[in-house]
């Protein structure tokens, strides 16, 4: 069976902050329709500030490398996103603890930890049209599939499917948290832009741990 | 984009910068990260009141650190919240051995990076309250939203829990007094004009010429309706009756009137909204016993006003009479 090396989960930070930084006017443009227009800059800010620290990624296990990740978002980004990312980054990088590799059942528990956080920090559910629309789809169906016995790169395919088919179902749903839940009936008939930028998140899982 | 500025993403750090310079008596600024702090920091035996947000709100935080008010302010980026470690290190800095009030506006990033900054602080001991301020009636409060937003009452609060910490009052009474301050106050704004965010580069929302946002929140989110521009004294009805209505404000109470500006309305206007304001409360048998006029809690350069209405006790008047010696504002010393 297959094994995620540190190496890779370095390499699937580095692809997200590449996605990141390719959408970065979409996902503020996402954001201007119903937000603040500032999730592109904002994850931007911070993945570019990831980057910089990779001598502090490479070389170290699993859960010390997210967990300067972690750190990073917290402290650059900002705004609701900043905070969750970075809960999502450090609940994730207590489960690794000291592993250098990781089983896809392994990498399925810490992306579920990394939920849990995001929920207890944000409280939301899902049909609340903010990122655990996707999250939560994508990383169940990653669990299933490795349960079932499928292969990674399977397993991974599919779960950025659940993600994207979560960011669907969001674009008509009424917001009720964040600012876009300011606008009311008025937030329906747009994509959630955190759930856009997780949706980027598995594509770049799926382009680098497999 | 018309701005005074040299590059959007060193606006915050050098406006800050200039803070410092201009008010060096008062205040000092610590960068990296970026947080305002009184001069005399920390205060020994005194609760320390930290509060932040994001930035292009000027007065607010960093005019309103000095005595009498905060002791230390955190500013993001603009309209984005500021971070856990900002917070933090404030928190750490102005801590004088009696807790500390973190005083956060509804907002969900702002509530969620303060909830962060007090574990990492009660991780080291430091005991934290924190009160969240929610007065705008433009929002509807309801399970299935974020909540009202924190507009003018924060600078209410602030004048006020301030003034508490000054005069020894404990962590736990000051918290409860925050809470009361937030409980009897309520604002609503309005906007003639949109405001454009440096890093963005336009306006944020499109209001044509002859149209007003009413209910607008201080980032430029959405109000409760746009209509066509009326006269003064009729938007002033409109701010004002829902707020009244709301809390609601009644024949024989004592309040506080505050008519702020929003960034690009002149003083001129603002005592015109605040003259029929004054006199609808004055017919309703309400007392307008404390003001506040001008630009205290804005939106860039948005023009516009928001109208807060604050129901006084002794207690309240007596704290927000006492003395205040901050960059924005001042009196008493």
């Amino acid at each position: 069976m297959s094994k995620i090396t540190s190496d890779q989960i370095v390499a699937w930070i580095e692809r997200y902050a590449a996605h990141i930084a390719e959408q970065k006017d979409y996902l503020t443009q996402l954001d201007a329709a119903i937000g603040d227009a500032d999730h592109g800059a904002n994850m931007h800010r911070g993945f570019q500030a990831v980057l910089a620290k990779k001598a502090d990624l490479q070389n170290s296990d699993i859960g010390a490398l997210l967990k300067v990740v972690a750190m990073t978002l917290i402290s650059t980004v900002g705004g609701a996103s900043g905070a969750l990312y970075g809960t999502f980054f450090l609940q994730a990088s207590t489960m690794a603890g000291s592993k250098t590799e990781l089983s896809p059942s392994e990498f399925g528990s810490i992306l579920e930890k990394g939920l849990a956080g995001i929920v207890l920090r944000g409280k939301a559910a899902i049909g609340d049209k903010t990122m655990v629309d996707a999250l939560q789809p994508a990383i169940k169906t990653y669990k299933r599939s490795v349960e079932s016995g499928e292969a990674l790169e399977q397993a991974l395919s599919k779960a950025v499917s659940a993600a994207e088919e979560g960011l669907k179902s969001t674009v008509p749903l009424v917001a009720r948290k964040g600012r876009a839940s300011y606008l009311g009936e008025r937030s329906a008939g747009h994509p959630d832009p955190g759930a856009t930028s997780t949706v980027l998140l598995f594509r770049s899982a799926a382009e680098s741990l497999a | 984009m018309k701005k005074l500025i040299n590059a959007p993403e060193n606006i915050v750090l050098e406006s800050i910068s200039g803070l410092a310079l201009a008010f060096s008596d008062l205040i000092k600024v610590h960068t990296d990260p970026n947080y305002i702090v009184r001069a005399d920091a920390p205060v020994k035996n005194k609760v320390a009141l930290v509060s932040g947000g994001g930035s292009g709100h000027e007065p607010m935080h960093g005019g309103f650190v000095g005595r009498g008010m905060l002791d230390a302010a955190c500013p993001g980026a603009v309209f984005t919240s500021p971070t856990p470690d900002q917070m933090f290190e404030a928190t750490k800095a102005v801590n004088g051995g009696k807790g500390v009030l973190h005083i956060v506006k509804n907002y969900t990033g702002d509530v969620m990076n303060f909830e962060m900054a007090a574990d990492l602080a009660k991780a080291e001991g430091i005991d934290v309250e924190a009160v969240v301020i929610d007065d705008d009636v433009a929002v509807k409060d309801s399970l299935w939203t974020a909540g009202r937003r924190g507009v003018g009452t924060t600078v209410l609060a602030e004048k006020i829990c301030g003034a508490a910490a000054e005069a020894g009052q404990s962590l736990k009474d000051i918290a409860a007094l925050c809470h009361k301050v937030n409980g009897n106050g309520r604002s609503m704004g309005m906007a003639l004009t949109s405001c454009t965010v440096p890093h963005v580069g336009k306006p944020t929302f499109d209001l044509p010429e002859d149209e007003m946002e009413i209910g607008i929140g201080i980032h430029g989110e959405p109000g409760r309706t746009r209509m066509k521009l009326k006269s003064a004294d009729e938007i002033t009805e409109l701010l004002l009756a829902p707020i009244v209505e709301d809390l609601p404000f009644k024949a024989g109470h004592e309040v506080l009137l505050f008519v702020n500006g929003m960034g690009g309305t002149p003083l001129i206007e603002l005592f015109v909204v605040y003259r029929k304001a004054h006199e609808i409360l004055t017919k309703a048998g309400i007392k307008v016993t404390r003001s506040l006029v001008g630009s205290y809690i804005t939106s860039l350069e948005m023009a516009g006003a928001s109208i807060s209405v604050l129901k006084l006790d002794d207690e309240m008047t007596k704290l927000w009479d006492a003395p205040v010696l901050t960059p924005g504002l001042r009196w008493g010393v």
